[in-house]
């Protein structure tokens, strides 16, 4: 009995920690290309508006996730377009897209507050879904979540077995360099920013469409921010942000686990939790600055002037 | 074709006109906007721009929002000439309602009629105390300050809210998530009898004039800066970029503390959980566009303010969401980001596309100017 309940608490962590890992993921590509994106929480918000409206009026999960990529994408590319071509400075651009992304999508979302979506038939895999154990643990997650993990595996190798992505961390790492070989550093930087907003879109869909259902005002509650963090914790590496994704969905889950439980703790400050967590962590990796040093890419966060 | 040529020596000129062209672009946009929501754009504009500053009813209720944008983005604008991110400016308000509640519910009739100053400092303090874990945490780990002061927003959020639904909540309140009004004693005074305008709109007027005098004419607050753009240099000179972390955060922790005590014991009499409007995330555009100059952040605060109460009144006339508001904020900062460009850089027509170097002397100096402004 013991043992089912502790699958279902991973299995609802996992669950909790994809949206998470998705978004992370798009901002490891992002800075691996050397672009920090502080809009991540605006992208996903405007992302899980258009996934929420096209779920309501498409009655697709497939549309809904396709319009959240869209948009998130979309909006990246104004986000690229700023600090690649215009060097604006990217903290600013990136607060100026998390500032608008949260406005914007409260102003287009007022109609779909109400709403809610047709119930689903529960995901999973027929008969290997009803396994005991097994079962929750393995073979009952949206498909999204199993599409994340191939996510994961996919950017490990394209960026580490990859030419493509041999070229992206050498513009994230030297730019110079990378221009003086003949890539072309700005257009890579765009495409990187524009991939990886695109995953922070399907974060943003995943929470509206799939895991809340609902659409709220600010529901990203912060996700990007954490997700921001999660890839400094997971030192750029695809996998780590996955485990470090799971892990924060676990600390979420030990929330909603211990409110449930009825402990005698009033349930805001099992609110502050994950926030808390990821303070925490912040200065769990700050602790050892030279190993951040050593992983970080080294133009993250700077300007590339070609020709000059 | 266009293209960006990078200038010798970075535009003042461009530096100060970039607002006002922002200002422009958003205008235009917000034009488009209401054209494309079936609405009148001559009549949206007029709620935006006009009519905030059409009477003295409305200028007072132009100042109750100003106020706190001018305090939070002073300190904002100091934190960031110092290159310090403090984006958790909404966390540091919330605080300083919090601290300022505290106070204001130990009033009692007999109390003096001062008791508000009382509560306004408790407010500082709240506000510097939040801003001062994100200091420490920096200083003493170095843990990122942009994402742990954003991370102690909702801390905040959550703690406001524990507050006013548990041990602060009003017995008499029909079960409402807010604490009892507070006696006038810890209330602070209007400023004319009958106006909602009140004494802390002149306070941040004073402390606008005072953060001038602070940056332009005293020493540290020379360092301040040295420390923020070259930190090399200012390590050289001898000064401690330690300190400056310090100063910026309980010095933009303490003003956006002071707003939120002005804000329970001003407008709202109160501490509910819809004291915090986001003021604390307005006020880095309004430290942006005002130019990080704590004068220049009076005029962005006034504009700000005319988007909060254009947003209100398109709702109750339009029938438009309110957080239209957020919208032209956000685009506002971006159309200053890119307008921004132009300090930098001058645009140039030409036919052909030139090669690199065949410009090399000011290609070279601009290399020069720029690697000079990052070091």
């Amino acid at each position: 009995m013991q043992v089912e309940a502790l699958a279902l608490l991973l299995a609802a962590s996992v669950n909790s920690g994809t949206a998470l890992a998705l978004a992370a993921l798009g901002l490891l590509v992002n800075e691996r290309a050397g672009v920090l994106n502080l809009g991540a929480e605006g992208l996903m918000l405007v992302a899980a508006i258009a996934g929420f409206a096209a779920a309501v009026h498409t009655h697709s999960e497939f549309l809904a996730f396709a319009a959240g990529a869209a948009a998130a994408g979309a909006l990246s590319f104004l986000f690229a377009l700023l600090v690649v071509f215009l060097n604006t400075n990217q903290y600013a651009t990136g607060l100026a897209l998390s500032l608008f992304g949260s406005g914007f999508s409260a102003f287009v979302g007022v109609p779909y507050t109400q709403e809610t979506l047709a119930e689903r038939a529960r995901p999973g895999l027929g008969a290997l879904a009803r396994l005991p154990v097994l079962g929750p643990l393995l073979f009952s997650f949206h498909p999204i979540v199993y599409l994340t993990v191939l996510f994961v595996v996919g950017v490990s190798w394209f960026l580490f077995r990859s030419k493509g992505g041999l070229v992206l961390r050498a513009v994230g790492e030297s730019p110079e360099a990378a221009y003086a070989l003949g890539y072309p550093v700005r257009r890579i930087r765009v495409l990187a920013v524009v991939a990886g907003g695109a995953l922070c879109g399907l974060a943003g869909a995943f929470i509206s469409v799939v895991y809340t259902p609902l659409w709220v005002e600010g529901m990203v509650a912060g996700k990007g921010w954490i997700a921001l963090a999660l890839t400094t914790f997971a030192t750029w590496r695809p996998a780590r942000v996955l485990l470090g994704a799971y892990l924060f969905g676990g600390v979420t889950m030990l929330e909603l686990h211990l409110q449930g439980e009825g402990v005698d703790v009033p349930m805001q400050f099992l609110t502050m939790l994950p926030y808390l967590a990821t303070i925490v962590v912040l200065v769990l990796i700050a602790r050892n600055p030279t190993w951040i040093r050593a992983n970080m890419p080294a133009s993250l966060g700077k300007a590339f002037h070609p020709g000059a | 074709m266009l293209r960006l040529e990078p200038r010798v020596e970075p535009s003042r000129t461009m530096a100060y006109l970039s607002p006002l062209l922002a200002l422009v672009l958003t205008v235009l946009m917000g034009a488009a906007l209401f054209l494309a929501l079936g609405k009148d754009p001559v009549r949206g504009l007029d709620m935006f721009l006009v009519e905030p500053l059409a009477s003295w009813r409305a200028l007072g209720e132009l100042s109750i929002k100003a106020t706190p944008l001018i305090l939070v983005a002073l300190g904002l604008s100091v934190a960031f000439r110092s290159n310090v991110w403090n984006i958790g400016a909404e966390g540091q308000f919330i605080l300083g309602s919090v601290f300022a509640t505290r106070v204001a519910l130990m009033a009692t009739p007999s109390s003096t009629p001062s008791l508000f100053v009382l509560a306004l400092l408790a407010g500082v303090a709240g506000g510097m105390l939040w801003g001062g874990i994100v200091a420490w945490l920096r200083d003493r780990f170095s843990a990122n300050e942009i994402l742990v002061s954003l991370m102690l927003v909702y801390v905040a959020e959550a703690l406001l809210s524990y507050l006013v639904s548990g041990p602060w909540k009003d017995p008499h309140g029909y079960n409402f998530p807010q604490t009892a009004t507070f006696l006038d004693a810890a209330r602070v005074p209007p400023l004319v009898a009958g106006s909602r305008a009140n004494v802390g709109l002149p306070l941040a007027l004073v402390l606008a004039g005072l953060g001038w005098v602070f940056v332009n004419r005293t020493y540290a607050g020379y360092k301040l800066e040295v420390g923020g753009l070259a930190p090399l240099a200012a390590r050289y000179a001898g000064f401690s970029s330690r300190s400056a972390l310090w100063t910026a955060f309980l010095v933009s922790g303490g003003l956006a503390g002071l707003a939120g005590a002005l804000e329970v014991t001003g407008p709202d009499g109160q501490l509910t959980t819809h004291v915090p409007l986001g003021y604390g995330f307005a006020a880095i555009i309004v430290a942006f566009v005002g130019r990080l100059s704590p004068l220049g952040v009076i005029f962005s605060a006034v504009l700000m303010s005319m988007f909060y109460i254009g947003g209100e009144m398109s709702q109750s006339r339009l029938g438009l969401p309110k957080s239209l508001t957020g919208v032209f904020q956000g685009l506002l900062l971006f159309a200053l980001l890119t307008c921004d460009t132009l300090i930098g850089y001058r645009l140039r027509f030409s036919r052909e596309r030139s090669l690199g170097a065949s410009r090399l002397p000011s290609a070279l100096a601009a290399r020069t100017a720029a690697a000079s402004r990052e070091g």
